[in-house]
């Protein structure tokens, strides 16, 4: 657990770092070394985090994170939304599309598996062998 | 400042992200995990909805209302199709990326083409050859589930299959390297398309050779493409929220193929090369052997005496949405004091954790589904093994047998059991095609009908005779 949180740490603060690489308009440097430090602690946490969710949870676990992925919806939304032309635009918003479907209905989903997970309604217990 | 803002407030949706999955790691914390998830995402399409370049909205609404109008009502099937759904969702978000590298490489292409450095033209190329292969390899994969009638579903396999396969790859890899390392080629933008349709035709024919017992790994394994692809896009964009969210995801599908892997004992390479299919042919040998029927009333009685049951569920137990039935033999047992567990193989179903979802939505708690680690050491002890519609996941052949093409597999140890209940719809082989020893054991007795009515037959049995325990 608290391995996990330091290397949370690590990321949000390397993900914090260079905020003025994306905003610059015409070929803005690229930080591809912090890019790479993001995606190899990232994908740490990931493992980390992942291995540790219940087995009873893989399916409800696949669909939450099919909704997470759908974070493409970002990309979607500045390529269909910017003043580009409209065939571009067009491609945008098909990929749009087919994100926010993910979101609503990966979420829902998950939701809705995730109900059906009880334990034993007290009062039940006295019949065990 | 905006742009300050609209990076804080990804920071914060990838924070919320990480705890979306770290509460998944318990059924009570879990729901907050969805919470989570949803707070992190509506967080962050808004920070980017409110950027001052977002000047037309028109389009993004249409697509958000059409995404809630086809999502909402993909998100009420029924849970035995949650396998196609998934695959579906994984070839929508192969798609996503595809599409937006796509318009990337000609936007830039038109409008700047100091953008397409080499390092943008890597990430461009990796993003459109997983988000398209995924694509048709999901829609394909969720065919397959579906059953739909003009979809194989045994395993297809022609001579030099791989050799077709991997040549096909090198070549979009090959073409697709040529657009990378000179983007502004007048050939480039005509040899685009052509890398994109090759992986297209890639997806298709990775998965054609794969059948229907190895869509738990084939699913995670399109899962963790489908994140990585969208880590290319984050590279794509500069956008570190993509990564970290795509990192998380492509870990996610890494990690459930790892363990199917494991659960089959075979490689990711066996699995996307090895075309299970074909070993089936050895199904036929030897004399043909004989099963011993039980009739249900029997079977009722010797279950009324046991202390410990164990039942194993597989596939055939969601074709026949059986399930709700077995939670009425669940009751009837444990109203007469009998401990009933259920064995959960890692690969029964057609995805991670099928079975564990089927068996909650009956109600039944989930500390009563117990995994194949756990429930094995307790198989010697247990009165009965109640197999409804699993195959090879209990076949012993696994243990014993060198030439099957299952060997080295572990198994939930059903054949330990002093009694051995069997439910099985035919006498015809499981889908991998191989024969399983444990339907002809000594103590083994065969159940034979449809899942669902040979379970609800013996509910009734169970409940009915109140007076006999």
């Amino acid at each position: 657990m608290q391995r996990m949180i330091a290397l949370a740490a690590a990321v949000l603060a390397a993900a914090a770092a260079p905020v003025h690489a994306a905003e610059g308009h015409a070929a803005p440097a690229l930080d591809l070394p912090s890019m790479l430090f993001v995606f190899m602690l990232s994908t740490f946490i990931g493992v980390g985090v992942i291995r540790r969710v219940s087995r009873l949870l893989h399916t409800p676990l696949m669909s939450l994170t099919n909704a997470i992925s759908a974070i493409a919806v970002v990309g979607a939304i500045l390529v269909t939304g910017s003043d580009y032309p409209t065939h571009i635009r067009f491609l945008g918003a098909v990929a749009l599309f087919a994100s926010m479907t993910n979101i609503v209905s990966g979420f829902l989903i998950t939701n809705r598996m995730l109900k059906m997970f009880k334990t034993r309604d007290g009062g039940d217990k006295a019949g065990r062998a | 400042m905006i742009p300050t803002l609209v990076q804080l407030a990804y920071l914060v949706a990838t924070a919320l992200f990480i705890f979306s999955l770290h509460w998944m790691s318990d059924p009570k914390t879990a729901r907050s995990g969805v919470q989570a998830g949803v707070a992190g995402m509506v967080l962050a399409v808004l920070a980017t909805w409110a950027q001052p370049e977002i000047i037309h909205h028109a389009w993004i609404v249409v697509a958000i209302v059409l995404g809630f109008v086809v999502g909402v009502p993909l998100s009420r099937v029924s849970l035995t199709a949650v396998p196609q759904r998934t695959a579906l969702s994984h070839a929508f978000g192969g798609a996503a990326a595809g599409l937006v590298g796509t318009a990337k490489y000609y936007l830039w292409l038109a409008e700047g083409p100091e953008n397409l450095t080499t390092f943008r033209m890597i990430a461009i190329m990796l993003e459109i050859v997983l988000g398209y292969l995924t694509f048709t390899g999901s829609l394909l994969a969720a065919g397959k589930l579906q059953e739909l009638k003009w979809i194989p579903q045994r395993p297809v396999t022609y001579p030099g299959q791989n050799f077709v396969n991997l040549g096909l790859l090198a070549l979009a890899l090959a073409l697709g390297g040529y657009v990378v390392l000179y983007p502004t080629d007048p050939l480039s933008p005509a040899l685009f398309p052509v890398v994109s349709v090759l992986s297209l035709v890639f997806g298709v024919l990775l998965i054609i050779p794969i059948g229907g017992a190895d869509m738990p790994t084939v699913i995670s394994i399109l899962n963790s493409y489908a994140g990585l692809s969208a880590v290319a896009m984050g590279f794509v964009l500069d956008n570190k929220l993509l990564i970290t969210a795509g990192a998380l995801d492509g870990s996610s599908g890494l990690i459930l193929s790892i363990i199917m892997c494991r659960a089959m004992n075979r490689s990711f390479t066996n699995v996307l090369f090895g075309a299970f299919g074909q070993v089936q042919a050895q199904a036929a040998r030897g004399e043909q052997k004989d099963y011993k029927a039980e009739t249900v009333e029997g079977a009722a009685q010797i279950l009324e005496q046991a202390n410990l049951v164990v039942v194993v569920p597989g596939y055939g137990m969601a074709v026949a949405q059986a399930q709700h039935k077995v939670r009425e033999v669940y009751d009837a047992l444990r109203a007469k004091g009998i401990t009933v567990k259920f064995a959960i193989h890692p690969v029964a179903g057609r995805m991670p954790g099928h079975m564990n979802v089927l068996l909650a939505e009956a109600e039944i708690p989930y500390t009563d589904l117990v995994e194949m680690d756990e429930i094995n050491p307790d198989m010697p002890q247990c009165d009965v093994a109640l197999v409804i519609g699993a195959n090879d996941v209990v076949n012993p052949a696994a243990a014993t047998d060198k030439a099957s093409p299952i060997y080295g597999m572990p198994i939930i140890q059903a054949d330990k059991a002093r009694t051995i209940f069997a439910i099985k719809r035919s006498k015809n082989p499981g889908f991998a095609g191989i024969d399983n020893e444990l339907y002809f054991g000594d103590r083994t007795w065969m159940l034979f009908g449809d899942a669902k009515a040979v379970v609800g037959e013996l509910a009734k049995h169970l409940s009915g005779g109140s007076g006999m325990h």
